[in-house]
């Protein structure tokens, strides 16, 4: 009788912890030792190989911001707070956390309206404006002074918009936004991943509460290496030999068409970012001279619809004014890594001295 | 272990302790062990031979029943019943290669049967000859030659095992016996699950029909003692008169018995599958041993291997003494706090205790004796020196012939001499010092500090198997790096 009464007790017990996690979820990621225990990371939380990399894709974002650097610093009077958003190439995919874009300009040390500039990267893998808007949202807690939003054509096409899996593990939050800001988004896209009552329970999120626990813990060893990625000795490089095709993601020669572009979402960014300024930059890429470069920039783009995004880009910063800044071609192709938009050292160099001058005559 | 895999023999050993109670017990535990020893066998890429590895260890147990056994207990009935029960269960396992749904008890589908049958004839040809030989020469079979054989056969398969140049030429050997690419032999295509123990355990029973003092066994008992499912991968290395006690003893699952059997269930799951995985994660290991940038992070991976290594091996102890709880058999305890303890003698008498226990029982105190009975003895200091190092440095050699297991023995060796010596020269003076019970209290505290940073500092030594690596850490913890 005695361990059947223990068993129906615990039993009990942890049914109705269940029930209560799943009624009243609470926001475990915002419980974090980053910035107390071990310094905050320089970028958000992403990794396939934990085990090497120290570092691991989780999709709540509270836990990711509050593992960031940026939630730790409280703002001086004299700084002057830069965020970077945007996608792989921000966040620096086969960089250390001082060669990316972010590292180089805080080591160039700059000022701007007088004060520090402190740059923070909020860039995050996987190509999505969506995505990106979705991390604005959080990044404007953080009081920037700028907002420089890097982006290319590929984050563009509808389809890739939920296709994010941080957007698509995100979809409460992103209709929450949708509501407030007047972004376009298809509340029944089938790409959100939803949860059912059953994983909304402690049991059903094992896996998230396990993500957050295992993002704790890996901050000592972030705290000790100042490692957040695998550095392999060598990798492919970025394909210059390039198929004859003229597609991109399901448009075709010889127009690309604005509607069906999710440009609604650099809209919401602007408009949800205020009196913060936003400078949108078109990132360079790797402009191939392999074979049907004739045909293709890269990999990812046929020229005739990346050309016509550059022309919509332009047109349409100066008929809303915005700040724009084209750089597509402002690193030479031998500065690429694995992928066409994936910059090296000294890539990343290039564009700090093309960023830089942005961030300083932002203050006019 | 999976926590999958410890969940269902956990479910194994409670459906009998709660529906079947006392019947057939011991035949439940044989067969189950033995069913565990071929689904736990991790696949191998030599061919057919994570299917022949449980086979072996089970010739080789029955083999070595025979030579402890009793000559008339041999002839009994129902060890036969027992070898042909073994036999059936192995042919059984060996036919589920016709199942559709392949590998559910063994690593990958079992081999051609044909090839099981006639190791199995051979091994029963050779038991019977061995059993006629006893017939017409009584003497000659009693003779402790055979036992003596026993044993060096044994630390000769645990040495081939153990030692990575011999397990290298084995997996050559046995590539080119099975017409594998033999260029792509690696050591780790050779994994013997549970052989540690299992070769203990078998020792022990032969230096104790040795020395005349092993209890009557049957077979079912003898080989259920050997490969006891609960303790199979990781211990405790039990004693069979200890063991055959319980296994005996009449069992009923009561309230009682299945509340502690629970609780330290439950508590190993937690010690191995939370703290210990966790610590994994930020544990040294020979990658963030070259990474860590700073001096005080270098000690907390460290601290974290060590507190690793005790949850992971208690935690699985803990399961293991609750399973066999369920199963009415009493295990004994391999931990006792080991961080805790003052100095690294009484370390060594609560961490991995039974196989301290065995270590001494089997070498040191004979060891001990023999050197004593010298006409001129050794001096003291020498034969201390000589015994803790020789015992520790096999006990380094247990977990792998290598470099840095012969120096985390060393290590440890050479700390319990200089314990010894430490302890015999300021004895007296600490005694009169540690008059309060604060002083007491303070000097103890002392002891476990130092203690604990001796024994992780040895457990460099042991995560690392590069000895030039295990350097590089060692500077690097006194910020000579």
């Amino acid at each position: 009788m005695k361990t059947l009464n223990i068993i129906l007790k615990g039993l009990s017990l942890f049914i109705i912890l269940n029930l209560l996690f799943a009624f009243f979820p609470p926001a475990m990621g915002k419980l974090s030792a980053y910035n107390i225990l071990f310094p905050g990371r320089e970028r958000l939380p992403f990794g396939e190989n934990s085990a090497e990399a120290y570092n691991l894709s989780l999709f709540d974002l509270d836990a990711m911001f509050a593992s960031h650097k940026i939630n730790g610093d409280e703002k001086q009077d004299d700084d002057f707070r830069v965020i970077l958003i945007g996608d792989s190439s921000v966040w620096g995919t086969l960089l250390k956390p001082e060669e990316t874009l972010a590292g180089q300009l805080n080591s160039a040390k700059i000022s701007a309206c007088g004060k520090n500039v402190r740059v923070y990267n909020l860039g995050y893998p996987t190509i999505s404006l969506t995505k990106d808007l979705l991390l604005l949202s959080r990044a404007l807690e953080y009081q920037p002074d700028l907002v420089i939003w890097l982006t290319t054509l590929e984050a563009f096409p509808m389809e890739k918009q939920i296709a994010s899996p941080l957007v698509a593990n995100n979809e409460e939050s992103l209709l929450r936004l949708a509501n407030s800001s007047g972004l376009k988004v298809d509340a029944n896209d089938p790409a959100f991943s939803r949860d059912s009552f059953w994983e909304s329970t402690i049991i059903g999120k094992q896996r998230a509460l396990a993500d957050v626990f295992r993002l704790q813990i890996y901050g000592v060893m972030w705290a000790a290496t100042g490692i957040d990625q695998v550095y392999p000795p060598d990798y492919e490089p970025a394909q210059t030999d390039l198929e004859a095709d003229q597609k991109f993601h399901g448009f075709e020669p010889p127009v690309l068409d604005k509607n069906s572009l999710a440009l609604n979402a650099l809209e919401t960014g602007i408009k949800m970012a205020g009196d913060t300024p936003i400078v949108i930059v078109n990132e360079p890429m790797m402009i191939s001279a392999g074979k049907n470069s004739d045909i293709r920039y890269n990999f990812f783009y046929p020229r005739w619809a990346y050309d016509q995004y550059r022309s919509m880009m332009s047109e349409l910063s100066l008929k809303n004014n915005w700040a724009y800044v084209d750089l597509w071609d402002a690193v030479p192709a031998g500065e690429f890594t694995n992928s066409a938009i994936h910059l090296t050292p000294q890539g990343e160099a290039v564009l700090t001295w093309k960023i830089a001058p942005v961030i300083t005559a932002a203050c006019k | 272990m999976t926590i999958v895999q410890i969940l269902i023999v956990a479910a194994a050993a409670l459906f009998w302790g709660l529906v079947m109670r006392e019947r057939g017990r011991v035949y439940f535990l044989l067969i189950a062990s033995t069913l565990v020893i071929f689904w736990l066998q991790p696949s191998l890429p030599l061919r057919g031979f994570d299917f022949w590895i449980p086979v072996a260890t089970l010739i080789i147990t029955v083999f070595s029943w025979h030579i402890t056994a009793a000559e008339e207990s041999r002839r009994e009935k129902k060890n036969w019943i027992t070898a042909g029960i073994l036999a059936c269960t192995i042919l059984l396992l060996n036919l589920t290669r016709f199942l559709p749904f392949v590998s559910l008890l063994t690593p990958s589908r079992p081999p051609q049967i044909e090839i099981t049958i006639a190791i199995l004839f051979v091994a029963g040809l050779t038991l019977s000859a061995l059993s006629r030989l006893t017939k017409f020469s009584a003497s000659f079979w009693r003779s402790p030659l055979w036992v003596t054989a026993g044993l060096l056969l044994t630390i000769g398969l645990f040495l081939l095992i153990k030692i990575p140049d011999l397990s290298y030429w084995l997996v050559y050997f046995l590539r080119s016996l099975t017409g594998q690419d033999v260029f792509s032999s690696r050591i780790t295509d050779f994994r013997w699950l549970g052989f540690s123990y299992v070769a203990f355990r078998i020792i022990h029973t032969l230096r104790d029909r040795q020395m005349g003092r092993l209890p009557a066994v049957d077979l079912a008992e003898y080989v259920t003692y050997v490969i006891f499912y609960p303790a199979f991968t990781a211990g405790p290395i039990d004693r069979i008169e200890r063991f055959i006690k319980d296994l005996r003893k009449p069992s009923a699952l009561g309230n009682d018995e299945l509340l502690i059997a629970s609780q330290r269930f439950m508590l190993g799951l937690f010690k191995k599958f939370v703290v210990a995985d966790a610590l994994a994660l930020i544990a040294l290991n020979e990658t963030n041993a070259l990474q860590v940038k700073s001096v005080g992070w270098m000690w907390i991976v460290l601290y974290a291997y060590a507190f690793q290594i005790y949850f992971d091996f208690s935690g699985y102890t803990d399961i293991a003494l609750g399973i066999a709880r369920l199963l009415g058999i009493n295990l004994p305890e391999n931990f006792a706090s080991p961080y805790l303890k003052p100095n690294l003698t009484q370390f060594w008498n609560n961490w991995h205790m039974t196989l301290t226990q065995w270590f001494r029982a089997y070498f040191f105190n004979p060891v001990t004796r023999w050197l004593r009975s010298w006409e001129k003895p050794l001096p003291a200091p020498a034969m201390i020196a000589l015994t803790q190092v020789a015992t520790m440095l096999l006990i380094g050699f247990w977990h792998g012939v290598t470099w840095n297991f012969t120096l985390w023995g060393l290590w440890h060796g050479l700390g319990l001499f200089i314990h010894n010596r430490w302890g015999d020269m300021t004895k007296v003076r600490a005694g009169e010092w540690a008059v309060t019970p604060f002083r007491k209290s303070l000097l103890n505290a002392v002891g476990v500090v130092v203690t604990f940073h001796f024994v992780s500092l040895g457990w460099i030594f042991f995560a690392l198997s590069s000895t030039s690596t295990s350097m590089q850490v060692f500077l690097k913890l006194f910020g000579l790096r």
